[in-house]
């Protein structure tokens, strides 16, 4: 039999029929998805009903500034200043300060929140073309109604050239949070290599398996050995998640549910006529409609890819350090930077997938898993996605002829850690 | 007919001559000690025998034929002296895991590895893991993945540290019975007094060179200094005339004595019978192994001093 077959055989079983792994494989989804549905909940609870009181010096608000039943209500003349409206019962206090009137304070207590500031804005300056309107004589009825037809007249979706729904925030959700599975995972199943050579090394067996074994073999057999472990685990949660998003599924409400079938049955529906369906339903059928194979595909190859593309680098420090775990963390720092860089720029460029931060970051095998996997969604050109997968295979097999060097001489050598000149002289000299 | 020869072996690290044109035979089935001080590059060396690491000159012949690191390292088994196991691992896996990679079929393995836990007395430990085992434990077990395979060629890196004497004489049993059964084995260690009792040819490297090669009576030969202990049966004697030999230590009942040149041992006998002396004993003092290794040694820094490698 291969050795380098029984090397994996070893890695992969003694990790798999490890009870850590077996709770962290069903734990994660089952977390993830309390963390998804308690950041839905804590966003969606509703603010408090804010009461401000208005002082209304021309007495042209008073007619048109609306209370929302449910979000905020105005009162007028209620006797409130700005010292005094706290211990009135308001929770703030709207007043003009210039003298056209044109400029308002809120004060409050404590800061408003953007949604309250937004809403006041929005309404004053609702408050002002009405009051325009009935300058031109047109009717308070007649305005009342204009207003609340112009609330939701028109929508604005974005699609691309093949009539898909592009940039919605679903695509980037599922780009962001694969390219964080990316990156956590690499750094995950990259240090779960490194410590398998440290502990091949601080154990002392390194010596005795390579005896019968070419030290390249015995790192391959445990990079591919883990690689299988985590892939193992990522079907695992890919299974769990759309058994558990099935079952969430069944658990919204019927009309949606109809409205999202409706969607799928004929999308031309969806651009001919809009207005019968819920945001909620275009999401869920945004959802339904993305290229899943090619999502989880791409997802399956940059993980793999990243991960070989960094667990050599990876390894290669293991078989250099020795029992100090500190000094194992000096020697990662410039491993993880790239990784950490490649993060930075897919979370600040998530809504621009096409900006050359995100293109350049994409191709490049130290950031790309992570970056593509959040372009992905947002269907990058094909020729950009070959060339991205082409330089990632690229570079992960220099980068393990390159670790092979370092391991193969660290590995036997015990003491003292060596300095970057002298693996540099490794890996010249052989 | 000689299972191992290395023919001019070479290794130069950036810093060290680590082996420096060493060659010698190991005949077939002998227990051969390699010795040296620690530094000394019998690490480096073994390395190299076991295609560990390539050697920058000179070659190596293996059972008559040019080392094959790829196909021969299943016929070598080595027990390096910073040896280990995982520790995560159960006893019996691990060996199953050690034979198969020195190439061994499952049942093949099975039957090897229930056989010597019997011999050894280790039938219950099968489903333990490492981290259970003491250190002499596991030191057994080593030995035990070491020969498994029935390995031509055995290398033993100081295979008794750790060991207590029931054990040691356990071990030291089964070198021998592998060594009557054919098996060829090198027995590394700077502990002379196992090498006296075990090794039939040794070698003793120093700072990368070989500085002595010969059996282990031949050498204590080549560096005898013509002592001999003299035992009688009445004391003291006292010594008159002209003794052919100089007195280097008295007892009542003994002397130690050293030939003069061109004296014989006979002469010695034949004066203390002139003499009318009593005597029970008579034999020669050979010096041990190490007192040589000592002299040998001596005066070399105790490690190496890092030099440039100019070649």
């Amino acid at each position: 039999m291969n050795k380098t077959w029984l090397v994996i055989k070893r890695e992969y079983l003694t990790r798999v029929r490890n009870k850590t792994f077996l709770l962290s494989t069903i734990l994660l989804p089952i977390v993830m998805v309390l963390f998804i549905a308690g950041s839905v909940f804590f966003a969606a609870r509703p603010e408090g009903k804010k009461k401000i009181a208005v002082e209304d010096r021309k007495g042209e608000l008073a007619r048109f500034l609306k209370s929302d039943s449910s979000k905020i209500e105005f009162s007028f003349n209620s006797g409130a200043d700005t010292s005094n409206f706290d211990e009135k019962g308001f929770d703030g206090f709207l007043y003009s300060v210039d003298t056209a009137g044109r400029y308002f304070l809120l004060r409050t207590v404590k800061a408003a929140s953007n949604e309250t500031m937004d809403k006041v804005r929005d309404r004053l300056n609702n408050a002002y073309v009405s009051n325009k309107l009935l300058e031109k004589n047109i009717t308070i009825e007649q305005i009342d109604s204009i207003n609340a037809a112009s609330r939701s007249h028109y929508t604005v979706d974005n699609t691309d050239e093949k009539n898909k729904n592009v940039n919605s925030s679903v695509n980037s959700i599922i780009g962001f949070a694969s390219g964080i599975i990316i990156y956590i995972t690499m750094f995950i199943f990259g240090a779960m290599v490194m410590r398998g050579v440290m502990e091949e090394k601080t154990t002392r067996i390194a010596e005795v398996i390579v005896s019968s074994v070419k030290p390249f073999q015995l790192m391959m057999g445990k990079i591919v050995g883990i690689g299988a472990v985590g892939l193992t685990q990522m079907l695992l949660w890919i299974i769990l998640i759309f058994i558990i998003s099935s079952v969430a599924g069944a658990l919204l409400p019927a009309d949606i549910m109809e409205q999202v079938k409706d969607i799928q049955k004929n999308p031309a529906m969806m651009t001919s006529n809009p207005g019968q369906f819920s945001d909620t339903a275009k999401g869920l059928a945004n959802l339904t409609n993305m290229n899943w194979p090619l999502i989880i595909g791409c997802f399956l190859f940059y993980f793999l890819g990243g991960y070989l593309f960094y667990s050599s680098l990876f390894a290669a420090i293991g078989s250099v350090v020795n029992e100090d775990p500190q000094e194992a963390q000096s020697l990662m720092f410039p491993i993880m930077m790239p990784i950490v860089f490649g993060f930075i720029i897919l979370s600040t460029n998530l809504d621009r997938p096409d900006s050359p931060a995100m293109f350049w970051a994409s191709i490049i095998p130290f950031t790309s898993p992570i970056v593509m996997m959040g372009r992905l969604a947002s269907n990058p050109p094909v020729w950009q996605l070959v060339v991205s997968m082409l330089s990632l295979i690229a570079g992960f097999l220099f980068t393990t002829w390159f670790a092979g060097k370092i391991y193969r001489t660290g590995i036997l050598l015990y003491g003292k850690k060596p300095s970057w000149k002298e693996m540099i002289k490794w890996i010249r000299r052989s | 007919m000689s299972l191992l020869e290395v023919q001019h072996l070479r290794k130069f690290f950036a810093t060290q001559k680590a082996v420096d044109d060493i060659s010698f035979t190991v005949e077939k089935g002998s227990i051969f000690g390699l010795l040296g001080p620690n530094g000394a590059g019998k690490t480096t060396l073994i390395r190299m025998i076991t295609g560990i690491f390539y050697p920058d000159e000179g070659q190596i012949i293996f059972d008559g034929k040019k080392f094959d690191p790829i196909k021969d390292v299943g016929h070598i088994g080595y027990m390096p002296e910073e040896r280990g196991l995982y520790k995560k691992m159960k006893i019996g896996e691990q060996a199953m895991y050690l034979a198969q990679l020195k190439g061994l079929k499952r049942n093949e393995a099975m039957e090897k590895i229930k056989e010597w836990f019997v011999k050894l007395e280790m039938q219950s430990w099968w489903n333990k893991k490492v981290e259970d085992l003491s250190k002499g434990m596991s030191q057994k077990l080593q030995f035990v993945t070491t020969v498994l395979h029935q390995p031509k060629l055995i290398i033993l890196d100081e295979p008794f540290s750790g060991l207590d004497p029931v054990n040691s004489n356990l071990i030291k049993d089964e070198i021998y019975k592998l060594a009557l059964n054919g098996s060829t084995i090198i027995f590394s260690t700077h502990r002379m007094e196992q090498v006296e009792e075990i090794c039939d040819h040794i070698i003793l490297v120093n700072k990368g060179e070989k500085i002595l090669d010969g059996s282990v009576k031949g050498i204590k030969h080549q560096f005898k200094e013509n002592l001999f202990n003299i035992g009688f049966e009445t004391g003291p004697v006292n010594l008159n005339g002209n003794p052919p030999f100089e007195t280097v230590g008295k007892k009542e009942h003994s002397f130690i004595v050293k030939i003069n040149d061109g004296n014989k041992p006979n002469d010695v006998l034949k004066y203390f019978l002139q003499q009318n002396v009593a005597i029970n004993s008579f034999n020669e003092i050979l010096p041990s192994l190490n007192d040589i290794f000592i002299k040998l040694v001596e005066g070399t820094p105790l490690t190496r001093q890092f030099q440039a490698v100019t070649a």
